[in-house]
């Protein structure tokens, strides 16, 4: 009796009348349960839109004790000279790490792609991948004990021979190199940490396009004549240029959320030209030192969310930006 | 032209096949026979093989000798790199460039630069794994660095100043590697059903309406969310929820008492799950279609399509990619530093109490090391030696993967 009254009333939902058999009426649990598993799957990705939004909304609700207080009023002036010397800082040390490592990154992959003996090439993607499996704090570590003292000679003779000596002559100096180096934990320590963090990044995006280039292409180029380098420059650079861009945004977008390596490298608190003496800071750096010692709730607390939304949108941004480029050149590059 | 003429006029061989030793002795200059064959401008196109790996050895030598004279007599491997550099870029494009021509030497140029910037990249990389393991090893080859957590050292050290030659106190990182596993197990655990289901919804459920498109936007721009942003994410969310809970006296945690393992795993969360959509979505993609349409043929429900064969047959990249999200977050530091802090002994509650992880432990020990003076080493060695632990499980973790993607890859059926 249960089983008709159900089984009309399904019927009547399906509106196609289902034949009386067996295998329909056995398969009733079945039917719910592929609505309650599609149902689960559509649920999870919706709670991924929701974690999200609960991201950004639980950033900008704290972010907005950093500009408005009750006794004080709007306070947008005060958060701004807090927050840019860390802001300038943070991008300062990402796009000169960009600036190492692109150059760097890009010959990787082309060496990989291009000149490496095919056999090997495999192997060797593996080795530069293993860059990117050492965490960042190891990282840090590295650039603390290692890197920074290994660079205190080339410190001293950009300060010696850029900033000093042009000074006593000519009464001005380049002030990137101004001030004692000090232990070498520096704004340019840092960004050299960042290059090697972000170079694996890079060149695997790099490597993947350089593999794509059309074989025709590159045969057609040989076949004219042209030498291995004139073949690059014909055909793969221009195949693979949004996509070589986006890896070199995508890297930038990690170079600029990169905490560790520059907690543990650099020392100094504000924003200074000097990129090798103590006293730049960057965002992330900031949080990282003074979160644990700030209560909940306090205008510190909203302050240094504040500026880890800040940093959000910068990132954002960024990413954005590599987006646009790979989708603008879609239809006749390999980047997509 | 006349001289041509001369020369081959006396030539005992008019029609016939050209004797070069003859013309050799006749007339005082002879042809090479490989030239007959090659003519010289294309012969000429290519240097000796021996020449690369001779400039780079003089580049190497040269270099050193450079650096060793202007660096006032000692090594300086920076310098030494520098100048072997420079010294064989120049030298083989000017020979090429005597030697054959400018194309060629352009060509040259940029290949040598190539593999410099090959060799560049593999410093950073050596030097940080010959760095980590030279003082690692002395780290993790003591026993009480795998038994012992820091309490007692901790004690020892607040209790009185170390002397000299004094027996040097235990500790070890139990604490940290317990930490560490416990929240990114919990982080895996949140996150991997999550990740997978969604990436069901976006291969088999969704037809690219609004809400995928929109799924596939925020996934993309949840993969750029820096992780210290994360991290306060995790802190402020859990501290308001904490909040709320004790207003309806569900729960009492005191004002900043965020600080727990579940903190930790909310913000590695974050960073999983786009990892986990992306990789377990590609290997959903890339099931051949005439395997859900058989399934379908038999009778079967989707969702036991889904399970039985969509799954089973991309099992292999999504454990892959699961481990390698893992392999991601578990050497994340700045998010589990805000989240769950730091404590000096093994903590099993997640729900209770800061929880220390090797990541956090090792930027603490670099940055506060324990013991007075000189016999700080013993806090450096265990920091450097944690550092070795923590490359391992990532390196272990990545090898996992391949191996798990190489091995459980659907079997090619001999058709």
């Amino acid at each position: 009796m249960t089983t008709d009254s159900t089984q009309t009333r399904s019927g009547g939902r399906k509106a196609g009348a289902k034949p009386e058999n067996s295998l329909a009426s056995g398969d009733r649990a079945g039917a719910g349960l592929d609505r309650g598993f599609a149902g689960l799957a559509k649920a999870a990705g919706i709670f991924i839109l929701i974690i999200l939004a609960f991201v950004a909304l639980f950033l900008s609700w704290n972010s907005v004790g950093a500009v408005y207080q009750e006794e004080d009023g709007l306070i947008l002036g005060r958060f701004l000279s807090y927050a840019w010397p860390f802001a300038l800082g943070t991008v300062v040390v990402a796009v000169l790490a960009l600036v190492m490592a692109a150059p760097v990154s890009i010959g990787v992959a082309l060496y990989i792609s291009h000149y490496a003996p095919p056999r090997a090439s495999k192997t060797i993607g593996y080795i530069i991948d293993l860059l990117a499996a050492i965490p960042s704090v190891v990282y840090g570590a590295w650039g603390m004990f290692v890197l920074a003292p290994a660079m205190l000679p080339l410190y001293h003779w950009l300060n010696r021979w850029l900033y000093t000596w042009p000074e006593e002559n000519w009464g001005w100096g380049i002030p990137f190199f101004a001030g004692s180096p000090g232990l070498g934990q520096n704004l340019f320590t840092a960004s050299v940490v960042l290059a090697v963090m972000v170079l694996p990044i890079i060149s695997s995006v790099c490597r993947e396009i350089f593999i794509q280039t059309p074989k025709l292409h590159e045969e057609a180029a040989l076949a004219l004549g042209a030498t291995r380098w004139e073949m690059i420059k014909m055909a793969v650079f221009p195949f693979a240029r949004a996509g070589v861009i986006s890896g070199i945004m995508l890297g930038l977008g990690r170079a600029l959320g990169e905490t560790m390596a520059v907690v543990m490298v650099v020392s100094g608190l504000g924003f200074q030209l000097s990129l090798i003496s103590a006293g730049n800071s960057t965002i992330p750096r900031e949080i990282a030192l003074n979160f644990g010692e700030t209560a909940p709730n306090t205008e510190r607390w909203h302050q240094l969310i504040a500026l880890g939304l800040v940093l959000f949108i910068i990132t954002l941004v960024v990413n954005m930006i590599a987006r646009w480029i790979v989708s603008r050149h879609r239809e006749f590059s390999g980047a997509n | 032209m006349p001289q041509q003429t001369k020369t081959k006029s006396p030539s005992p061989q008019q029609n016939g096949r050209p004797d070069p030793e003859a013309d050799g002795v006749d007339l005082g200059w002879e042809i090479d026979p490989q030239e007959l064959i090659r003519p010289r401008s294309i012969k000429g196109n290519v240097l000796p093989r021996w020449f690369l790996p001779v400039t780079a050895a003089v580049g190497v030598v040269v270099g050193f000798a450079l650096s060793y004279l202007i660096n006032g007599f000692s090594v300086n491997y920076a310098l030494w790199f520098i100048f072997a550099a420079v010294v064989f870029i120049v030298t083989s494009y000017v020979v090429t460039r005597q030697q054959l021509n400018k194309r060629k030497a352009t060509d040259g140029l940029w290949r040598n630069l190539v593999y410099i910037a090959f060799a560049l990249a593999l410093i950073p990389l050596i030097s940080v794994i010959w760095s980590v393991t030279a003082d690692g090893f002395q780290g993790i080859s003591r026993l009480s660095f795998w038994t012992e957590d820091m309490s007692q050292n901790a004690a020892q050290s607040r209790e009185r100043q170390i002397h000299e030659g004094e027996r040097p106190m235990g500790g070890g990182v139990l604490h940290a590697i317990i930490g560490s596993l416990m929240i990114t197990l919990l982080a895996t655990v949140i996150s991997v059903p999550i990740g997978l289901l969604t990436s069901i919804y976006l291969v088999e459920y969704s037809r690219g309406g609004p809400l995928s498109r929109g799924i596939t936007f925020f996934v993309d721009v949840m993969t750029g969310i820096p992780s210290i942003v994360a991290g306060l994410f995790g802190a402020a969310a859990v501290q308001m929820i904490l909040g709320i809970g004790n207003q309806f006296g569900l729960w009492s945690y005191g004002p900043g008492n965020y600080r727990m393992g579940l903190t930790a795993a909310v913000a590695l969360c974050v960073l999983m799950i786009p990892v986990v959509v992306r990789t377990t979505e590609e290997m959903l993609r890339v099931v051949p279609n005439e395997l859900r349409e058989a399934s379908y043929a038999l009778g079967v429900r989707k969702w036991r399509t889904i399970l039985k064969v969509v799954i089973p047959t991309a099992i292999s990249g999504i454990a892959a990619g699961v481990t390698l999200a893992i392999a991601r977050v578990i050497g994340e530091t700045a998010p589990i530093l805000l989240t769950a802090g730091m404590l000096n002994r093994v903590n099993w509650d997640l729900f209770t109490d800061a929880m220390m992880t090797l990541p956090v432990y090792i930027y603490w020990t670099f940055t506060h090391p324990i013991g007075v003076g000189e016999l700080s080493y013993l806090s450096e060695q265990r920091a450097w030696g944690a550092a070795l632990v923590l490359i391992m499980i990532v390196m272990a973790l990545n090898l996992i993967a391949r191996i798990i993607a190489h091995v459980f890859a659907p079997k090619k059926t001999g058709r």
